[in-house]
């Protein structure tokens, strides 16, 4: 343990032996992790491995069932968040924790313990924001705001509660890579000032930028701290699975083939207020290629997706599967002409929760020659023997046998969502977000399918806001921003900092322009 | 007859006015109570009860809104602490209302009501046209126009009314910053039961004083829809439920003066509209969303 550097005297939160039991399952098992003033902590592990369990502690929204909290010398029990914000813990959180009909001064407003008058406050917003270069204004409504801003918002959410420690949790999972410098800049200025940052990440590279140091947990117990800049991203990732993880062989592409999958001119008005509209989209999926759309959240990934695969109608010759028009037809429709789909959320969208597996796969291959139905009855011993096959070859883990899709964790069930659509052996694919909120182990598997299917002779579409699976899997990638796609190009053109400017809005004015 | 037709649409009004704003409250901190019409029979039964054995009207408003209270505070248990399904939670309770207000009423039907005496103001109440209808109504029409005011500037005006929003729209966030999202919406649920037990008295003891079972005869249905109809904005729930009171003012008045329509077509006017409106104001996808509480009606049990 590479501890030597870091003096005792500056220890802000001192945690030993923290535990939390859910049920069966040991979330935090005896943790122990000393957080000092001025550094940011990087905290690694896995999906699963207890992250959000032991903030969640910190910040009083949790109560450890054993162990003790230090902080500042003191012992302190932290019964719920008011507490924590008295201490001087403020917490940016990775999703929903904003109020999208509040505005973004009415938001900040309740976080604070006594706000006062809300113009004196709107005016210390626009004053600290602006100061952090977060720049904000209080009176817009927050559901009309980009993710990138909503995120803004929390941060000087935090930063008005004067922090001594802010812990972060994936705040760069919906930011731009500029954006995410910014937040850098930030949080670095925030540690010279002598604030404490903890901060969760799967993003290895960027741990190793700015952490100065790490804990890194598996299965609920602390199995290593190290300084990440001594480490690589592959050491790193091996410590937080404990074993090498596998690298994933997109071995070169053959030969691409006919157009499989065309959308021309695609545009669709936004359904709700809080939608997306598509303007004039255009691609050429070949056989042969995974082609990526990288872009951040909320710039009409799904309204994309539904397009496409048939759940928001479009005018007929806006889309084509395999030389047919099809933009008007049914999701079944265009399954039976060889199309797979799989969902972003994958509870309640790419599965229903209260069914079981098997029953789950008569849902979405019940007319593809699967011979799943027959005259008008399920067959369920076919439809068992499907699972069987797609729980062994893409292995999902289950307690029992055919279990309830809402009884798999997230990963496990990714798995199988995926498992179900790659099995059909498609010769279209699209797919949102194959491996969110995966772990590595996982993601890599899941990966790899992807790339042989195409290079079987498949056209594979992946929609996604990981840049490091989008260069990894795909052979050309196009941008979403505002609806708009930039041009396919090929990913060995591609840089991140290009990728990055076409998602900041480039992509739009490359659309306006074509 | 301007006057008059003016005076009977302020009472038609009124108990749809006051059970809508609270039903708006409660839908605001994001629970549907779809109680309210039990709750208003409750209010109007007990409070009809307690005036007459009593010969005081004020206790008989006190009793009808601790009535009200007590019918929410069984609904608040069972969908906040045992998070129960709402909206079966909700329609039981009408129908325990109903059949528990005919029990209690049994010994009332025909006995001769007490009407709640109308508040004089010297100086006001004699202007002509506009004093005797503005200003010489009960206390509980004077109390309807006081929530507008008091419940519209809680709402969006005050630190209470922000952390109430801020509960329906996201319970989790609100949980996660250490608000109470139970205790809030248990608050609000009374207030809703409270403003339904009004409304039910104002019923029993000022639009038609006297006890007949089923009396409110679906205005709790109506609140509900108005507070739809006003996308859970007080000031438009004034304009829906003097728009609704209108119509079946209307109503009344047709059958008086002998037109040939049938009375139960005309009786039916109210139902139409409301369905009416509802469809046109579903139609503005945008207005509805944004002030929707987008967690109305859902469920919370903190991960603790």
């Amino acid at each position: 343990m590479e501890q030597q550097n870091r003096s005792e005297k500056d220890t802000l939160l001192d945690a030993r032996g923290l535990t939390k039991r859910f049920g069966d399952i040991l979330a935090n098992d005896t943790v122990d992790i000393r957080l000092n003033k001025g550094e940011i902590h990087a905290l690694l592990g896995e999906n699963g491995a207890g992250k959000s369990t032991l903030v969640k502690m910190f910040y009083g929204s949790l109560e450890p069932d054993a162990g003790e909290i230090w902080w500042d010398g003191r012992r302190v029990d932290i019964g719920n968040p008011a507490a924590a914000r008295d201490l001087g813990i403020g917490m940016v959180f990775q999703h929903f924790s904003l109020f999208e009909a509040l505005t973004v001064v009415e938001n900040i407003a309740l976080a604070l313990p006594k706000p006062g008058n809300m113009r004196d406050l709107a005016a210390r917003i626009a004053e600290v924001s602006k100061d952090y270069g977060l720049p904000l204004n209080p009176a817009d409504i927050v559901a009309d705001l980009p993710v990138g801003i909503r995120q803004r918002i929390e941060i000087v959410r935090c930063l008005l509660q004067e922090p001594r420690l802010i812990i972060m949790d994936e705040p760069t999972s919906v930011l731009t890579p500029q954006e995410a410098d910014q937040l850098f800049l930030t949080l670095q200025r925030l540690a010279s000032e002598g604030c404490a940052v903890l901060y969760i990440s799967h993003r290895l590279e960027e741990v190793q930028r700015i952490c100065h140091h790490a804990t890194i947990l598996r299965h609920g117990k602390v199995v290593d701290e190290c300084d990440p800049a001594q480490e690589t991203a592959a050491s790193l990732a091996s410590k937080m699975v404990g074993a090498e993880v596998i690298a994933v062989n997109a071995a070169k592409k053959t030969e691409v083939g006919a157009e499989r999958l065309v959308l021309k001119s695609l545009s669709a008005k936004a359904s709700t207020p809080f939608a997306t509209a598509l303007t004039n989209i255009s691609l050429e999926l070949k056989a042969g290629e995974v082609v990526a759309i990288a872009g951040v959240a909320g710039n009409g990934q799904g309204e994309l997706f539904d397009a496409v695969s048939g759940e928001m109608p479009v005018a007929p010759d806006m889309i084509a599967l395999d030389g047919k028009p099809c933009g008007s037809k049914s999701v079944t429709w265009r399954r039976k002409q060889n199309a797979a789909f799989v969902p972003e959320e994958r509870l309640g969208h790419g599965a229903v929760p209260g069914m079981k597996l098997s029953e789950n796969i008569v849902l979405t291959r019940h007319s593809t020659g699967d011979s799943l139905v027959g005259n008008g009855f399920v067959s369920e011993r076919q439809a068992g023997e499907l699972e069987q096959r797609i729980k062994q070859k893409y292995d999902v883990r289950m307690s029992h046998d055919d279990p309830e899709a809402r009884s798999l964790s997230g990963g496990n069930l990714q798995k199988f969502v995926v498992g179900r659509e790659l099995d059909r052996r498609p010769g279209v694919l699209v797919v949102n977000q194959p491996t969110w909120g995966v772990d590595a182990g996982a993601a890599a598997l899941i990966r790899q399918a992807l790339i042989d299917l195409a290079r079987s002779g498949s056209a594979v579409l992946v929609i996604s806001q990981d840049l490091d699976e989008i260069f990894e899997i795909a052979d050309r990638i196009a941008v979403i921003s505002r609806g708009h796609l930039s041009d396919a190009e090929p990913a060995a053109g591609m840089t991140r900092e290009r990728v990055g400017l076409l998602m900041a809005g480039g992509a739009e004015a490359q659309g306006e322009v074509a | 007859m301007f006057e008059a037709v003016l005076l009977t649409v302020i009472t038609a009004a009124t108990p749809l006015l006051i059970a809508a704003l609270g039903e708006l409250v409660v839908e605001r901190s994001g629970v549907l109570n779809l109680g309210v019409e039990g709750m208003m029979i409750m209010g109007a039964v007990v409070g009809f009860a307690i005036a007459n054995l009593t010969g005081s009207g004020a206790l008989g408003v006190i009793a009808a809104i601790g009535a009200g209270m007590a019918m929410s505070a069984l609904f608040g248990f069972l969908v906040l602490v045992l998070v129960a399904n709402q909206v079966a939670t909700g329609l039981a309770l009408t129908i325990l209302g109903l059949g528990l207000s005919g029990m209690i009423g049994e010994a009332f039907i025909g006995v001769p009501g007490l009407r709640l005496p109308e508040l004089y103001i010297p100086g006001l109440s004699d202007i002509p046209f506009i004093g005797p209808v503005f200003f010489q109504q009960d206390a509980i029409v004077y109390l309807g126009f006081a929530l507008v005011i008091a419940v519209t500037y809680v709402l969006f005006r005050t630190r209470a009314g922000l952390i109430l929003r801020s509960v329906g729209d996201n319970h989790g966030s609100a949980h996660a910053l250490g608000y109470s999202v139970i205790k809030i919406r248990f608050m609000a649920v009374l207030f809703g039961g409270a403003c339904a037990g009004l409304a039910g008295a104002y019923m029993s003891l000022a639009y038609t004083p006297q006890w007949v079972e089923n009396m409110t005869a679906g205005r709790g249905w109506i609140a509900l829809a108005l507070v739809v109809f006003a996308s859970w904005l007080p000031l438009r729930v004034v304009i829906g439920a003097y728009l609704f009171g209108a119509v079946s003012v209307l109503n009344l008045h047709a059958q008086a003066l002998g037109l040939g329509i049938p009375s139960q077509f005309l009786s039916s006017l109210p139902y139409i509209a409301t369905i009416a409106v509802l469809v046109l104001i579903s139609a503005n996808r945008r207005l509805t969303l944004v002030n929707t509480p987008a967690c109305l009606g859902k469920p919370f049990v903190p991960d603790r």
